[in-house]
């Protein structure tokens, strides 16, 4: 029951947020940040709750009939993999909430409507177990932040709002039709009509009806995630967003595509994607250099932080298609610190804006010696994206590489090379805008105490990751395997 | 006949008396409450006999009529949506300087000639009913007659519909000349063993003609754009939802008795139908900047998905068809009903600038407004997603892969003008542009509208049962494989 709690209480507070701009412009704030800390606390307490030895395959679930003439379920479950995320998005969901508390200042009571309907959305994509449910949530999310693009965006938004719009609701339809054309096919082989997960693992499908229906999967994930050829609307979504929007985007919703790829692709299509592998490696391993390449050659701070999501998120698809629990350990790391690091580093973009009314990397420098707090935050981060010891995403990306090397030795270094890029763009930013001197002489306030504690609370949380992982770990380790086990282990054949 | 027959024939025989009623009455007291209360009150008798007549059906009446539960759940949805279309009238005559009563009399028989259509099993019917509608339909199209664009779209609605009404009679003719029978189920019996098989496909085909005239679908969809955007809005939401249902419910009955869908021909030209339905609809809509002409184009792309569930037959299809019809009823009745709410004595709100901003201004008819047109979009947790879904999943059943690939591609090109309305709607609002006062009663309706929107989207399971149970009947269950 506590896992319909938790998406009943972001829709309530929703609508609860919206009608009481009403009467007070701050009391959608408040109403949403007592949501998600709620939502944070309950799911604090399924983790502090669950049983780490037992073998079974959910912490807690909830199955209801939903249109049984489908054969549709309302089944949500949770697992160590969806707690993970689930306290990654409440998380950020408070900071989101935190970061828009000054930006924005008009229709606040619809923002937070939005707001709290996406963060729902996300939340139902990570524990649904029914097909047809994960699709429902999978479209409902897009349209909150369209929204949250459209009215509150920076120039460009309407444009980049349609682009997200369409890139993902194409790639979602496709997936719609994979979803129909696997329910009919196990209806065929079983004579059950059924959308749950845990019966349509392990449907027999002839290879060629397997690899067509994992391909309609795979291109839902892949344009979310993004793999290179389909992430042209990740720039122009990312940087028209308002702060929280970016912040939504790239910490949480592009982890949907992963966690999709996780839950659903391997273990559904085990074959199909054992013989995918070789291009998804390709895909990850462009990805990670074009990511770094473009990120390094932006002017824009919103974009540049942009292009680093695809590179950081090529490492994901490595990890996820190397498929051994290295890597997939080293995935789930880089998805939540990515999250935590990007998520950082947008936040404090959108107060830099809120100062200085610009993105552009030419008109700043020697911000150092205006705002040393800011600036140094701002490192803080940028060092944690490059990939520094100590902090979360090293962790993340070297489990990866570690894992992916017993797959492809040359992918491996190709992927290896990105790291490098990364510590040239990580750096060429925190030059351009920090150091130097400050020719534009700029002058405003450094990071204002409610500022100071965001970033204090996710600094501490990316070294807490990167000096002592293994809670998580030991939370995603079993869902992991189990995801393997469904999947017959293709690890073992990829190996030889 | 019998007490039974005239039981079965309760809400027929109500909806004839309604516009008796409603004639003398304007004779007598012209007086626009009355004449709107007295239609709403017959529509509600004719609705509530449907329950009287149900444990009857099925029940053949003459040779003509067949009440059974399809009919009856086709029956309730043309109703309810006409008494839909009756409340949205009254706030928008109100505001124009006619003769506002007529209008109530030409919506009964309008809807009286959809009725007999959804209950008719031969095509004497068929064609009474067809013709009590459109002849009705004429009238309400240039009912506002001082407005040119009314008297344009009236006329050239005269005369395609005559001509295509002409097509059908040639083609029932040449049905009649060559297997000697005019019911749809006597067809399948004695198309089996003819030898002018040849008379016969052309009989079938000049029937498509007049069947897709007033569905609308490419290559028959030129007047589409022209009606909707010429009549007033309450009359193009009659024609779009309450008139087109009728005829894809005959559509339905048509095919499945006779079996004419099983020929290769008919099938292949309706393959087409389909795709150049969704193609063009979807396509042509992006030129638009006019609301009322941009739903036109939607609502032919719309029929083109609804043949592809017609095209999938089987119970699954005509399921996916009837959830559809459902779905497109109420979705364009919260559409044009919000236009109509917002539309003013001298033109109606039809241009995208009489959009801008409104969400900050009247929140509860945008809202309406923005269900409405996401469920078009068939997003997620509205009837028009469901729609889609089953749709999907009818084509998928039987593996009809290119045309759910073809739905797929051009919904997709579809949300560009639907999201167009859309940001219109939440962009920063218009100074100069006053906007139209909205009485309690019409955003009443609406609001009903828009919760029936979500509640059936977000738990259909009452509609799908009963969309399930009305099309159980044995003459339903036919698969189509064409021969």
């Amino acid at each position: 029951m506590i896992l319909v709690w938790l998406i009943v209480i972001l829709l309530l507070a929703g609508i609860l947020a919206w009608l009481s701009a009403r009467w007070n412009s701050q009391l959608p704030r408040w109403i949403s940040l007592a949501a998600v800390g709620l939502d944070l606390a309950l799911s604090v307490r399924i983790w502090a709750g669950r049983d780490s030895s037992a073998t079974k395959l959910w912490i807690d679930e909830v199955d209801w009939n939903w249109v049984p003439s489908f054969g549709i379920h309302f089944h949500l479950a949770v697992d160590g993999l969806s707690l993970l995320l689930l306290l990654l998005t409440f998380f950020l969901g408070i900071l989101s909430v935190l970061a828009s508390w000054t930006e924005i200042g008009e229709r606040v009571g619809f923002f937070h409507f939005n707001l709290m309907w996406v963060l729902a959305g996300i939340a139902s994509v990570f524990l649904a177990v029914d097909l047809f449910l994960f699709y429902f949530a999978w479209e409902l999310m897009l349209v909150p932040m369209y929204f949250l693009i459209v009215i509150w965006g920076h120039e460009h938004r309407v444009y980049a709002a349609l682009k997200f719009f369409l890139f993902t609701q194409l790639s979602g339809l496709l997936m719609l039709i994979a979803i129909l054309a696997l329910y009919f096919l196990h209806h065929r082989t079983t004579g059950v009509y059924t959308f749950q997960y845990s019966e349509l693992l392990g449907t027999q499908l002839g290879s060629g009806a397997e690899l067509a229906i994992m391909l309609g999967f795979f291109a839902a994930f892949a344009v979310k995630l993004p793999v290179v050829p389909l992430h042209t609307w990740l720039p122009d979504a990312h940087t028209e967003a308002p702060t929280a929007g970016s912040v939504v985007l790239a910490g949480l919703l592009l982890k949907t595509g992963a966690y999709g790829l996780l839950r659903f692709v391997v273990p559904l299509f085990p074959h199909a994607a054992h013989q995918f592998t070789p291009v998804a490696l390709v895909l990850a391993a462009i990805g990670i250099v074009y990511g770094a390449v473009m990120a390094f050659s932006q002017t824009d701070l919103k974009r540049l932080v942009a292009y680093t999501s695809v590179s950081h998120l090529g490492f994901v698809l490595l990890g996820i298609f190397s498929w051994n629990p290295l890597a997939l350990q080293g995935a789930v790391m880089t998805m939540i610190c990515h999250g935590l690091s990007t998520g950082g580093l947008f936040i404090l973009v959108g107060g830099l804006q809120e100062r200085i009314h610009t993105r552009d990397l030419g008109r700043m420098g020697g911000l150092w010696a205006v705002a040393p707090r800011l600036s140094g935050t701002a490192l803080f981060f940028s060092l944690a994206s490059l990939g520094l010891p100590g902090m979360g995403d090293f962790i993340g990306e070297f489990l990866v590489l570690l894992g992916s090397y017993k797959v492809s030795v040359p992918i491996t270094v190709v992927a290896s090379l990105g790291i490098l890029a990364s510590t040239f763009y990580a750096l060429r930013m925190v030059q351009r805008a920090f150091q130097g001197p400050n020719a534009n002489s700029w002058q405003f306030p450094d990071l204002t105490p409610r500022e100071g504690l965001m970033m204090a609370v996710m600094v501490l949380g990316l070294l807490l990751l990167g000096l002592y992982p293994q809670p998580v770990f030991n939370a995603s380790r079993l869902a992991l395997d189990n995801l393997q086990r469904e999947a017959q282990s293709p690890a073992v054949t990829l190996r030889r | 006949m019998n007490a039974q027959d005239i039981l079965a024939l309760l809400p027929l025989i109500l909806m004839g008396c309604t516009a008796v009623v409603v004639m003398l009455a304007i004779a007598f007291i012209r007086n626009h409450a009355l004449a709107a209360s007295l239609t709403l009150l017959g529509l509600a008798a004719a609705f509530i006999s449907l329950f009287a007549a149900a444990p009857f059906a099925p029940r053949q009446v003459t040779s003509l009529l067949l009440v059974d539960q399809y009919a009856l759940f086709y029956m309730g949805l043309i109703i309810a949506s006409a008494a839909a279309v009756a409340a949205l009238s009254y706030e928008y005559l109100e505001r124009q300087d006619v003769h506002r009563e007529e209008l109530y009399l030409l919506l009964v028989l309008a809807t009286l000639g959809c009725v007999v259509l959804v209950a008719s099993n031969h095509f004497v019917s068929f064609l009474l009913g067809l013709e009590i509608l459109s002849i009705s339909l004429y009238a309400m199209i240039a009912y506002l007659k001082d407005r040119q664009l009314a008297l344009e779209a009236g006329i050239k609605y005269l005369i395609l519909a005559s001509a295509s009404a002409a097509f059908l009679l040639f083609g029932v003719a040449l049905i009649y000349a060559d297997i000697g029978t005019m019911n749809f189920s006597r067809m399948r019996e004695l198309s089996a063993n003819t030898s002018g098989f040849a008379l016969l496909l052309s009989g079938v085909a000049l029937t498509v003609t007049g069947i897709g005239f007033k569905l609308g679908v490419v290559p028959f969809h030129l007047w589409t754009p022209d009606v909707y955007e010429g009549a007033s809005a309450p009359v193009t939401a009659f024609v779009a939802t309450t008139s087109k249902t009728a005829m894809v419910a005959l559509l339905l009955r048509y095919f499945y008795f006779s079996g004419a869908l099983e020929y290769r021909p008919v099938y292949l030209v309706f393959s087409v139908i389909a795709i150049a339905s969704m193609c063009a609809g979807n396509l042509l809509a992006l030129q638009q900047r006019n609301v009322k002409r941009i739903l036109a184009y939607s609502s032919i792309a719309h029929f083109g998905y609804i043949l592809v569930a017609v095209l999938a037959g089987g119970t699954m299809g005509i399921q996916a068809a009837s959830f559809y019809l459902a779905a497109y009823t109420v979705t364009l009745l919260a559409a044009f009903g919000s236009v109509t709410v917002l539309s003013g004595s001298e033109r109606d709100a039809d241009d995208l600038e009489d959009y801008r901003g409104l969400f900050w201004q009247r929140p509860v008819i945008a809202s309406v407004f923005t269900a409405a047109l996401l469920s078009l979009a068939g997003i997620p947790a509205t009837m028009g997603f469901l729609g889609k879904f089953y749709v999907l999943a009818a084509g998928a059943s039987v593996a009809a892969w290119a045309l759910i690939l073809v739905l797929v591609v051009t919904s997709v090109a579809g949300l560009f003008y639907y999201l167009r309305v859309v940001v219109a709607l939440y962009s920063a609002p218009s100074e100069t542009a006053p906007i139209q006062m909205v009485s309690p009663r019409a955003a009443f309706v609406l609001v009903i509208l828009a919760l029936l929107l979500i509640w059936f989207g977000v738990y259909p399971s009452p509609l799908l049962n009963l969309t399930r149970t009305t099309t159980a009947g044995p003459d339903f269950t036919a698969q189509i494989r064409p021969h």
